[in-house]
């Protein structure tokens, strides 16, 4: 190996990942890498004759700085974990399905579907971009689960292994793949029915050729059989339980299946007796038409983002396994711990279960629970709750109580994640549904009663035909096109709903409930300021000092002072919970706590780092959250229309500057509980809350409210249990989003309008006697569309208008 | 005229050919992942320069 190590000044991105090179520089063969994690991933990549990686995108890699892999899979060679991942094993192939997050590019496909080059003994990989998901064949006694890990995770990819895991992979979604089957059958039947049909729309040969006109005639007939019988079963199985439904007087609802089923039948039988009984012309065109725009618009309204995953428990953030003590195997799964038994937590390891500290220091941040970013500290014999992540050493626990039950995970038990939330999709179609039908046969009725009296011949072919385009196609599909159109338009202002109903939610919503941490302030950054008096000098020791510590305050004193050029360190001792004592060129360094620093009891703020240098006390940082921008004007908007109120989980240190806003709508140090119960208190009192969160503490909350929008710095990274999630860049569009819903579903209201004008024109038209065949195919497909494209387009030209697009 | 119904009895056979095709690569998972595929065609070629490679050092 050639490297070697230069300081630079001017930028230089990393070959492999395009990082700034600047804190290190390693340079071999003209190409520069920021760090020794990318120049391995280099050598072994040069080393396999895989450089192609770097051919298809620049810069493909994964940052890998300060990332250590260091014994963190040993947990894989446990029998009995190992087994419990696997999708299949034998003598000598296992197969396993890796969720791998950091997949972002064609280098990535390229680089893990050769990895059988890499590795020995792996005999196939195969990714599926769309889930992120590696499938990999090895043979087990060449290699083990935990090297092919290891060696992902060297390569940039760490596969995500969680409780979540060892559920078996979920079943492909059937429904999916049975509407695309049904819209591929009708589309092909629906196509060849309408050529057919030409030589009828264009009177060519009635007369002079029989044999044809009626081959035409049976033909299309057994061609419309597959869309009657298996594109329109849907249809017509949901319209024959609602109404067995109704006669049993379980319900009172229509379902909206039961118009459009009777429009099919209708057109069915018409053609039927126009086919067998007449010989002239039938309406198989249409019927196989009309089936096909609905199925179109029932596969717009499943589409949906796949690759963003809505419904996360506790089990996606907690580990699969724990070291425990004094047992015959090392590594246990964390559902399978019992009351009393030991177990080993490293730095930076999240707790899995209540339990009581046995051994070691502990300092918890429970930001992940409570949002609150100050580690707290506890002594031997206290409780730890899980959840918690150890940041100092190693310690050891005993369990108090198994994970299913313990304090974080039976908010999971509570009754609002049992029930699934209701989308009114459905519940508004279905009062629609109710008037129509009756309308409907109550003008068959009468233009059939009309009829009998003044000429009994042209009975039927008025009833069947107004029947036949009372066929509410038009309504039902402008839902969908509608709400498929904002869910797109959203997601390129990256703001991904679930599906269409939430945006039918997010329309009706009139309270707004913010959480703080997170949300309102930006995760764990805040803005430093130094009170005292500090030269250049000094700053440069200090940083020297702080940029050694992972400690999250050294950490923000560290980036307010950068860049800096740090210094050599002669002495460096951290002590957890307190501070850190250094000696840089020959000046002895002590900060951190006020009590520490000084050696003396002192009242101190959490939230400040003390300075001595040469035992003369020079002053302190102090941290202030730092609240994301343009907050005030945003919420000043939404307040004119919503109600605004803050939950939040930590302390009310800056309750003065938001209380301007939410006045006195505030409440602090709220558990997850609490919160679920204060959302829970808000709706039985008639609100529609829309819950704004970000962390596990909020899952509760998000899951009880109308609509639960998860906010995330990374959209690919874990975000609780949510109906939306919403990328933190775009904050302050938030408003926007709240306004365009409530558009999207005016425009729905009026193409609704519109579709009953053509309604009214076309029963008009069919109550007179004389819709023929020709004429229904135009005007049917003719009003489908057009309601469509109203609907689509006026949806896009608003969001234009509001520079949302 | 009549030799349009065979022609037009050929043609839904070619064309439930295309059906058939569709229905099967729906079964068969191709409309899952619409992104490795493109990908993956372009690997091919490399994989069998590198396996001539390795040929050739042994």
């Amino acid at each position: 190996m050639s490297s070697t190590i230069t300081p630079i000044n001017t930028k230089i991105s990393c070959y492999h990942c395009g990082n700034d090179c600047s804190e290190e520089d390693i340079f071999e063969q003209e190409k520069h890498f920021c760090c020794s994690g990318c120049h391995t991933v280099y050598e072994i990549l040069k080393d396999n004759n895989l450089c192609g990686y770097y051919d298809l995108n620049d810069n493909a890699g994964v940052s890998l700085k300060s990332k250590d892999f260091n014994g963190k899979f040993a947990y894989l060679d446990e029998a009995l974990i190992h087994d419990e991942l696997l999708a299949f094993k034998n003598e000598s192939v296992a197969k396993v399905f890796l969720y791998v997050p950091s997949i972002h590019c064609s280098s990535c496909v390229w680089l893990l579907e050769n990895f059988s080059k890499i590795k020995s003994g792996v005999i196939s990989s195969r990714l599926n971009f769309v889930r992120k998901e590696l499938a990999i064949d090895f043979n087990p006694n060449l290699t083990s689960l935990k090297k092919i890990v290891e060696l992902m995770a060297t390569l940039g990819y760490e596969p995500k292994i969680n409780l979540e895991s060892i559920q078996k992979p979920k079943v492909i979604d059937s429904a999916t793949k049975d509407l695309l089957y049904k819209i591929g059958v009708t589309g092909f039947c629906a196509g060849n029915i309408m050529m057919m049909s030409f030589p009828e729309y264009f009177n060519l040969n009635s007369n002079n050729d029989r044999l044809l006109q009626r081959f035409f005639l049976y033909f299309n007939f057994l061609l419309a059989l597959p869309v009657f019988f298996f594109g329109a079963s849907d249809y017509l199985k949901g319209a024959y339980y609602s109404i067995i439904e109704n006669l049993k007087r379980n319900t009172d609802v229509l379902s909206v299946d039961i118009p459009i089923a009777l429009g099919i039948i209708a057109l069915f039988i018409r053609s039927l007796y126009e086919t067998f009984v007449t010989h002239t012309a039938a309406y198989w065109d249409s019927m196989a038409g009309l089936v096909l725009f609905l199925l179109l618009g029932r596969w717009v309204q499943q589409v949906t983002f796949n690759y963003l995953s809505f419904d996360r428990s506790y089990k996606s953030y907690f580990p699969l396994a724990v070291k425990v003590k004094n047992q015959e195997v090392q590594y246990k799964n964390v559902n399978d711990l019992k009351k009393g038994e030991e177990f080993i937590i490293h730095h930076q390891e999240l707790i899995p279960a209540d339990a009581i500290l046995t051994e070691g220091h502990a300092m918890i941040d429970y930001s992940f629970v409570t949002g609150e970013a100050k580690p707290v500290k506890k002594t031997i014999g206290e409780v730890v709750f899980a959840g918690g992540r150890q940041v100092a050493d190693r310690i050891e626990l005993m369990v108090q109580k198994p994970v299913s039950i313990s304090y974080l995970t039976q908010l999971w038990n509570n009754e609002s994640f049992l029930k699934e939330k209701t989308t009114p999709t459905t519940e508004w179609a279905n009062a629609f549904s109710k008037y129509f039908t009756f309308s409907t046969i109550l003008i068959a009725v009468l233009v059939g009663i009309y009829w009998y009296f003044n000429n009994s011949a042209l009975l039927w072919p008025a009833v069947t035909a107004i029947l036949m385009v009372a066929c509410p196609c038009a309504l039902t599909l402008s839902l969908p096109f509608t709400m498929n159109t904002v869910m797109s338009i959203f997601g390129q202002n990256k703001f991904f709903v679930k599906n269409q109903g939430v945006i039918q939610l997010l329309a009706e919503v009139d309270t707004i409930v913010f959480d703080k941490t997170g949300t309102l302030t930006k995760g764990n950054k805040g803005t430093v300021s130094f009170v005292g008096k500090i030269n250049k000098q000094e700053e440069k020791l200090i940083f020297s000092v702080v940029s050694q510590s992972v400690h999250p305050l050294s950490k923000m004193v560290a980036t307010y002072l950068a860049p800096n050029l740090a210094l050599k360190l002669s002495a460096y001792k951290e002590i957890n919970g307190k501070g850190i004592e250094a000696e840089v060129e020959c000046t002895k360094i002590r900060l951190g706590r006020l009590d520490f620093v000084k050696n003396e009891l002192a009242d101190q703020v959490d939230s400040e780092v003390h300075i001595m240098i040469d035992n003369e006390y020079k002053g302190f940082f102090t941290v202030e959250p730092q609240l994301r921008s343009n907050w005030e004007d945003m919420l000043e908007k939404l307040k004119k229309t919503f109600e605004l109120k803050l939950l939040s989980g930590d302390t009310n240190k800056i309750q003065k500057v938001l209380g301007t806003v939410f006045g006195e709508n505030m409440q602090f140090e709220q558990s997850p509980q609490q919160k679920l119960d204060y959302i829970k208190y808000l709706q039985i009192n008639g609100k529609k809350v829309l819950m704004i969160g970000d962390g596990l503490n909020d899952a509760g909350a998000l899951r009880e409210a109308k609509v639960g929008i998860a906010f995330t710095e990374d959209i690919q990274a874990f975000s609780p249990s949510c109906d939306a999630i919403l990328d933190a860049s775009n904050f302050e569009k938030l408003g926007k989003y709240l306004f365009f819903s409530k558009t999207a579903l005016s425009v729905v209201k009026s193409s609704f309008l519109l579709s009953l004008v053509y309604n009214v024109l076309s029963i008009g038209w069919a109550s007179t006697g004389m819709l023929s065949p020709v004429f229904a195919a135009i005007l049917m497909p003719l009003s489908t569309i057009s309601v469509v494209l109203f609907a689509v387009g006026s949806t896009w030209i608003i969001a234009k208008h509001r520079k949302l697009v | 005229m009549s030799i349009l119904i065979l022609l037009v009895i050929l043609a839904l056979l070619i064309a439930i050919g295309f059906l058939a095709a569709f229905l099967w690569a729906t079964h068969d998972g191709q409309f899952e992942d619409t992104f490795s595929p493109s990908v993956r065609i372009l690997m091919d070629n490399d994989r069998k320069e590198n396996i001539k490679e390795a040929e050739k050092r042994f």
